[in-house]
């Protein structure tokens, strides 16, 4: 039996809009397990952005509970969660959020400055890594504002992937690139999802399912479709079959 | 995040904003400089003051005829006359604090010599006034005690008498000059002096022994004045109270009377003269505190204006383990850097401009290590207190939000 890596039971998430009481999640039951690469998937208003809010940790249930790595966090105070983001949890986003004018290795220590027990040293080392791991290992001085898009991503995976973080959540992360360079990351990730990294992949996108293990549908806050992807499709092939731009 | 780190996140985002950080910074570098230049100006006002009173003999007391003289009524001349030459004495044998003492009187008029003339006064002393006045007599020499019994028409002059007198340069001692129509023989010379704070010159000046002036000059027998040095600077108080008790007694004044007379120290003249000054070193270091406030206002401005600009980036920061206080601390560290180098400059100003103002108007400025020290402590507070609001508004952001702020 594979390692939980996050289990979440009955999760609700209710908002409050004036009078109203917005409905996001409406009881969400799931299991992962280590090594999975999860897309999840649904159109804007079926509750994904506010699951993978929850997912991060950055937001906390109604009620239900959520345990990460064997803790649980469902009832977690804001420092607390600050930190198993810092330790647990890779973010990648659709538009990179990398720091502007500033170098990519500096980009991807930054997890790392906030955990005080890695030295200046080893954070160095370990970005170093992280950076050649995704193909930037030449790029290591160039500032976010030289690279294209498909670097400052890859820039983006190498920050999620320097904490070593049980889980990497990624948002739309294909969303603001071309077809060819979604497909490059899509190989990444399909890479380290070969390597054993579990991954959770939000977007509305239906096609990335294709290149997924696991595919979840959201539909209005519940679950209406859960199944393994049988017949996992390369990225890599599709990538290199697409018509090099020569414009 | 350890501090190491967060200055160095600091610094680094105040370096992408360069013009702005300066900016902002002119308005501290301003302000302290103001502050630095004012408070040199006025201290430097005040130590010449009282370099200068004490150069008069800060343990100095001056007695005077007459009661207090209060809302410019004036006196009649029965109360103008009522300290003899015996009041003198009986504090010269009675009072056990007094350094030295002296009866004073003086008299204006024309001090001839040959062709030469100038208009000038004759002060009646006794041979202590040069102790007291912490004068001394530079060629020739003082008149004596016996003078003094004998009424001696002599005199000792001071530098301006002496050029005016005697504009060829003639050794001025032993020669005989008139005072009005009284010749007096010049005894002595006495030393340079120059100008004091009020602006008198006090090389304009001749002594004579006081029975001199009493009997031949004025033909009176009341003294228009006594002057007295404390043993101790601090005892000037105890010395008064001591004369002024011998006074009554002399006066045979019943307790419900007031003084007839009127007891100075030259402490209270320079307290006097040093509150006006410090009243304005206070008012001007409050005019150059407030362009210093405006600095700060300026500061908590920028740092507004820079929490929005960056709030993806302290979306991003939260989602990726930055703690609440990790962020309040980069954007408090972040304006304590641009007050405190601020400051740092605005020393620097402050110190160019008072060399300016010394090498330029040749003002007597002097920069304390206290106004240095003060103004350091006011900018690092500065940046604490008005960089507090924007850090607490950044780090009490909701990461969710933030990171999708556009």
């Amino acid at each position: 039996m594979p390692k939980e890596i996050i289990r979440i039971e009955k999760l609700k998430r209710y908002f409050k809009v004036g009078d109203e009481t917005v409905k996001a999640l409406r009881g969400v039951s799931f299991t992962v397990y280590e090594g999975e690469f999860v897309t999840i998937m649904g159109t804007s208003g079926s509750g994904k952005s506010t699951l993978l809010n929850t997912l991060g940790c950055l937001d906390t249930p109604t009620s239900g509970e959520y345990f990460l790595d064997g803790i649980n966090v469902s009832g977690m105070g804001k420092n607390e969660r600050a930190k198993i983001r810092n330790r647990k949890i890779g973010f990648i986003f659709q538009n990179y959020n990398l720091l502007p004018k500033t170098t990519a290795l500096e980009n991807v220590e930054l997890p790392l400055l906030y955990n005080s027990a890695i030295s200046a040293k080893e954070r160095t080392a370990m970005a170093e890594k992280c950076l050649k791991e995704v193909g930037l290992g030449d790029r290591l001085f160039h500032r976010s504002n030289q690279m294209s898009g498909g670097q400052q991503q890859r820039v983006a995976i190498a920050r999620a992937l320097v904490n070593n973080p049980a889980i990497i959540l990624a948002d739309e992360a294909t969303g603001n690139l071309d077809t060819r360079t979604s497909f490059s990351i899509l190989t990444l990730f399909q890479k380290l999802y070969r390597e054993g990294k579990t991954l959770i992949f939000v977007t509305h996108n239906p096609e990335i399912a294709m290149y997924s293990s696991r595919n979840i549908l959201l539909k209005d806050g519940r679950i209406v479709n859960d199944e393994y992807n049988a017949d996992i499709k390369s990225a890599q092939e599709v990538y290199d079959n697409l018509p090099v731009d020569n414009d | 995040m350890n501090i190491k780190n967060l200055l160095k996140v600091a610094l680094k985002a105040l370096n992408n904003n360069k013009m702005r950080c300066f900016l902002t910074m002119l308005g501290v570098i301003i302000g302290v400089g103001a502050v630095i230049a004012m408070l040199a100006i006025g201290q430097g006002s005040k130590n010449s003051i009282k370099a200068q009173i004490s150069e008069m003999g800060s343990n100095m007391i001056m007695i005077f005829p007459g009661a207090e003289n209060r809302g410019g009524v004036r006196q009649s001349s029965d109360d103008m006359q009522t300290l003899k030459p015996s009041d003198y004495e009986a504090i010269v044998n009675q009072a056990t604090t007094v350094k030295n003492i002296t009866p004073t009187v003086s008299s204006s008029g024309q001090w001839i010599y040959g062709n030469n003339n100038y208009p000038s006064q004759l002060q009646g002393v006794n041979s202590e006034f040069l102790e007291i006045r912490q004068r001394k007599v530079s060629s020739g020499e003082m008149f004596t005690e016996d003078d003094v019994k004998r009424a001696a028409k002599v005199a000792v002059i001071g530098k301006t008498l002496v050029d005016n007198l005697f504009p060829d340069g003639t050794d001025p001692v032993g020669k005989v000059v008139r005072f009005g129509s009284i010749p007096m023989t010049i005894i002595g010379v006495l030393d340079e002096k120059g100008y004091n704070t009020m602006g008198q010159d006090q090389d304009n000046i001749a002594l004579a022994p006081y029975t001199t002036v009493m009997k031949r000059v004025l033909a009176t027998d009341y003294l228009q004045g006594i002057q007295a040095s404390a043993i101790d600077e601090e005892e000037t108080q105890r010395t008064i109270a001591e004369i002024t008790d011998i006074l009554r007694t002399q006066h045979k004044l019943r307790d419900s009377d007031v003084d007839n007379f009127t007891i100075r120290s030259m402490q209270e003249l320079a307290e006097m003269i040093s509150s006006t000054s410090s009243m304005m070193t206070v008012l001007l270091a409050a005019v150059a505190g407030i362009s210093l406030l405006v600095g700060g206002i300026g500061i908590m401005n920028i740092m507004i204006v820079s929490v929005t600009e960056r709030t993806r980036e302290i979306g991003l920061r939260m989602s990726i383990g930055a703690r609440g206080n990790d962020i309040m601390m980069q954007f408090l560290i972040e304006a304590v850097i641009i007050s405190v180098t601020g400051g740092i400059l605005g020393i620097l100003l402050g110190a160019f401009t008072t060399w300016m103002i010394r090498v330029i108007a040749h003002w007597p400025v002097v920069i304390e290590a206290s106004s240095v020290v003060l103004s350091f402590v006011v900018c690092t507070a500065i940046g604490i207190i008005f960089g507090f609001y924007p850090a607490a508004k950044a780090s009490n952001l909701d990461p969710i939000e933030a990171i999708r702020y556009e």
